[in-house]
């Protein structure tokens, strides 16, 4: 282990030491399992495709895959990526070194790692609770509580310890989203095991309000893990990599405090046309619509920031990876609540047109906010000057922009289609379609979303490759991407104003 | 740390003072039209709670119930009485009429045909495939051989009370398992396999046909009679064409006489009612090959 010092701050700052050894720990895990995520998602996507490749055993079924492939995806690379750079970001904007030291610290890193490891053994044994996004029983549940009051611990500490007199717009909402998810976590798996030496366990609600409290747990996993902790990572990295001032100070806070606010009642709108009251129905709908601003809010902060700065998107792909996702996390974010309305949901819901738009977040918010952070931090985390390619990182941005596209826009059609056929009636009133035959109209748009799955696998794997040989400190006689703009000159070294 | 404000050169916009790790921020106010497009979601909403059930009451367990009156459930009961109301005088009219009478007048049959196609994709569909097409060990409804029958009544019978299930009235009957019981030795089962192919006229080994030709005369002809026409009062098919329920190659003939068969079918008497059976009947009889 090596504890790195501050030798960019200025000779009049105090010298503190840096933990980026545990970062670099968890920018290894984000990449290892968000390959191990997008593989699982291709291999899923061509099962729904070509269900012969469930291979008839209980393990590699369907069932048992998607849980390992959505877990892998937002808890193994997601959570990795987002404590990775909580830790990063939390000590350079406070000053201050990680609090509770080397043992908290990797405590909250192996910890984290056995919590996955644990989760996705048990999906392929067959140990599940049934709920979405919270399938792992009662056993690894607690353990999880755990790790994350360490996390929380740690996070905490280094703010209040920190040599800075205001808390960074950053921490707030990796805060957010550290005490939010602990709130969740634990109420959604109030459970009763049947036994302390069984994986099974009863939820300790019922009915309908059991399917609230999941879906409250549900969205705001959504809101605080795949939304609030991003934004924190969005809030250091743009301004960082674009070398601009944040575009609003005051936005920054008007968007924070409304978007913990409203998120938190948007839930119900998962339960649309069910059990749930109608008074619930309307109150998860109406705070799904007064959320839109809030979370562009996020948006027009981040994409603001580059005013000044849009020339550097020809020379940076790294830069247009972090723009890209801010624009993509714009246009989820206005899908969300279009999909919330009544009206629209009773059309959208059940079909592909929600696994859309989750992927229109997961792969072009999520995943790309954290590829453009990942490629920031790993020269500076190894001690390289540049990556080994730029060029590759151009390839990985345009062949995973092709695979979302292809991805979303497959999952519009094919979830419209399903939507359209489901409700289709003939002349005297019977219905137009079987079931089967809009799962049989729907298997070219499978196809085609398992090749936009592909291609966002093959751009992590060059990420991998050019990862790895910048590790290894190997950097690549290459040309520009494009030529600076000399007029501007501000990527040359000759800027007057600096 | 003391605050430092400046102006940014680029956007000649004050900072705020504050900075992190290099990061200034500026001190713009959030855009005025994002502003008023909060607030005009925030009176959406507002009036939305008013036209519809929106708050609840922490005291007496009530909802605000909205002007409009609106329950969900009071719309989808609405709806369903209409769509009932609809359909009621052909449902109706099936429920009383015979399976002939339906199939003669066109309105009737026309609305048979049209909610058997639903039911079908519905129940029939996973086992006998999309539009009747069939599966392996799971008849084609589409051509014109028949297990148990092609007529309007036996067609329906066999929807009623299904196959080999334990309704009483199913249609029920057992081929014995000549090779897994002993009944035949493997070379006897090669060589009615042999005769049975011949009987499509496929055979490649005369010889084994000829010594399985008395063989089958004694143990299967009673069923799939002599010359390989079947026998629709046992379900027994016919085995002179080229239509296989369970494959017509060698090795799959062989199969069947050592493990015999027992293709089930639920009945669906308790699950369906009676007009959409009639439907379904009717449907299944014009697929293609009705008698």
């Amino acid at each position: 282990m090596t504890i790195a010092t501050i030798d960019a701050v200025p000779a009049t700052r105090p010298v503190a030491t840096y933990d980026e050894a545990v970062v670099r720990l968890f920018v290894v895990a984000a990449m290892f399992w968000g390959i191990v995520a997008f593989a699982a998602g291709v291999y899923i996507a061509f099962q729904l495709a070509f269900p012969a490749l469930n291979l008839g055993l209980e393990y590699t079924s369907f069932g048992r895959l998607r849980p390992l492939h959505t877990s892998a995806a937002i808890f193994a690379f997601g959570g990795n990526a987002l404590l990775g750079t909580s830790f990063y970001v939390v000590q350079r904007t406070c000053r201050a070194p990680l609090f509770g030291g080397w043992a908290l610290s990797r405590f909250v890193f192996w910890g984290y790692q056995f919590f996955i490891v644990m989760a996705a053994l048990g999906y392929v044994l067959g140990i599940s609770q049934g709920r979405e996004y919270a399938e792992p029983e009662w056993y690894v549940d607690l353990w999880l509580t755990l790790v994350w009051v360490a996390y929380l611990v740690v996070f905490l500490g280094t703010v209040l310890t920190r040599r800075e007199p205001h808390i960074y717009v950053a921490n707030w909402f990796y805060l957010a989203f550290i005490v939010t998810i602990a709130v969740l976590h634990i109420v959604n798996n109030l459970a009763m095991p049947v036994s302390l030496a069984g994986a099974k366990s009863y939820s300790a609600a019922s009915g309908v309000q059991d399917a609230l409290i999941q879906w409250w747990y549900g969205h705001n996993a959504v809101g605080f893990f795949l939304t609030a902790g991003f934004l924190g990572m969005m809030y250091y990295f743009v301004p960082k990599r674009a070398d601009r001032p944040v575009y609003s100070y005051r936005l920054s806070i008007i968007h924070f405090w409304a978007l913990i606010f409203l998120y938190i009642w948007a839930g119900p709108h998962h339960l649309h046309y069910t059990a749930l009251p109608d008074w619930a129905q309307t109150l998860g709908m109406t705070f799904s619509i007064m959320l839109w601003v809030p979370s562009w809010g996020g948006m027009v902060n981040g994409i603001m920031t580059l005013s000044g700065a849009w020339d550097k998107l020809r020379t940076d792909p790294v830069l247009r990876f972090l723009v890209t996702s801010v624009a993509f996390y714009g246009m989820s974010t206005f899908e969300g609540p279009v999909m919330s309305i009544k009206a629209v949901n009773a059309l959208s819901h059940y079909t592909d047109w929600t696994i859309g738009h989750v992927h229109s977040g997961a792969l072009g918010w999520v995943a790309f906010i954290s590829f453009g952070a990942v490629y920031d931090l790993v020269p500076k985390l190894w001690g390289r000057k540049e990556l080994y390619s730029l060029r590759l990182v151009g390839w990985h941005y345009w062949i995973a922009t092709l695979g979302i596209v292809l991805y979303i826009t497959s999952m519009w059609v094919s979830g419209i289609m399903q939507g359209l056929m489901w409700r289709a009636y003939d002349h005297l009133g019977f219905l137009q379609y079987s079931f089967v035959e809009t799962v049989a109209a729907m298997h070219p748009f499978y196809v085609i979303r398992g090749l936009g799955g592909v291609l966002f696998l093959l751009g992590a794997l060059i990420m991998v490759y050019n990862l790895v040989r910048t590790v290894q400190g190997h950097e690549r006689a290459e040309a520009p991407l494009a030529r600076p703009r000399s007029p501007s000159g501000r990527t040359g070294a000759l800027n007057p104003a600096e | 740390m003391s605050s430092h404000i400046e102006k940014d050169p680029v956007s000649v916009t004050e900072t705020t003072g504050h900075e992190w790790d290099g990061i200034r921020e500026l001190d713009n106010p959030a855009p005025k039209w994002l502003m008023y497009l909060f607030y005009a979601t925030i009176v959406w909403a507002i009036g939305y709670w008013v036209l519809y059930p929106a708050w609840p009451s922490l005291m007496g367990g009530g909802y605000t119930k909205g002007v409009l009156g609106y329950s969900q459930r009071a719309d989808i009961a609405g709806r369903l009485t209409a769509h009932r109301a609809d359909q009621a005088g052909l449902r109706g009219a099936i429920a009383q009429a015979s399976l002939e009478e339906i199939r003669a007048n066109p309105d009737l049959l026309s609305f048979a045909l049209a909610g058997g196609r639903v039911a079908f994709g519905d129940n029939c569909a996973a086992c006998h495939g999309a539009g009747g097409a069939g599966n392996p060990g799971f008849p084609a409804l589409v051509d014109d051989e028949w297990l148990w029958g092609g007529g309007l009544a036996e067609i329906e019978r066999t929807i009623l009370h299904g196959i080999r299930n334990a309704d009483p009235d199913s249609r029920y009957s057992e081929m014995p398992k000549f090779g897994a019981d002993g009944i035949l030795k493997r070379g006897e089962i090669a060589d009615v396999a042999e005769f049975v192919l011949s009987l499509s006229s496929r055979a490649t080994d005369p010889l084994a046909a000829a010594h399985g030709q008395p063989i089958y005369e004694a143990q299967c002809a009673a069923c799939h009679g002599a010359t390989g026409e079947g026998m629709r009062e046992m379900g027994a098919p016919r085995l002179n064409d080229r239509i296989w329920l369970y494959g017509g190659s060698k090795e799959k003939i062989v199969e069947s006489i050592t493990n015999a068969r027992f293709g089930v079918m639920p009945a669906w008497s308790g699950r369906l009612d009676d007009a959409t059976i009639k439907q379904l009947t009717v449907y299944v009889h014009a697929l293609g090959g009705g008698e």
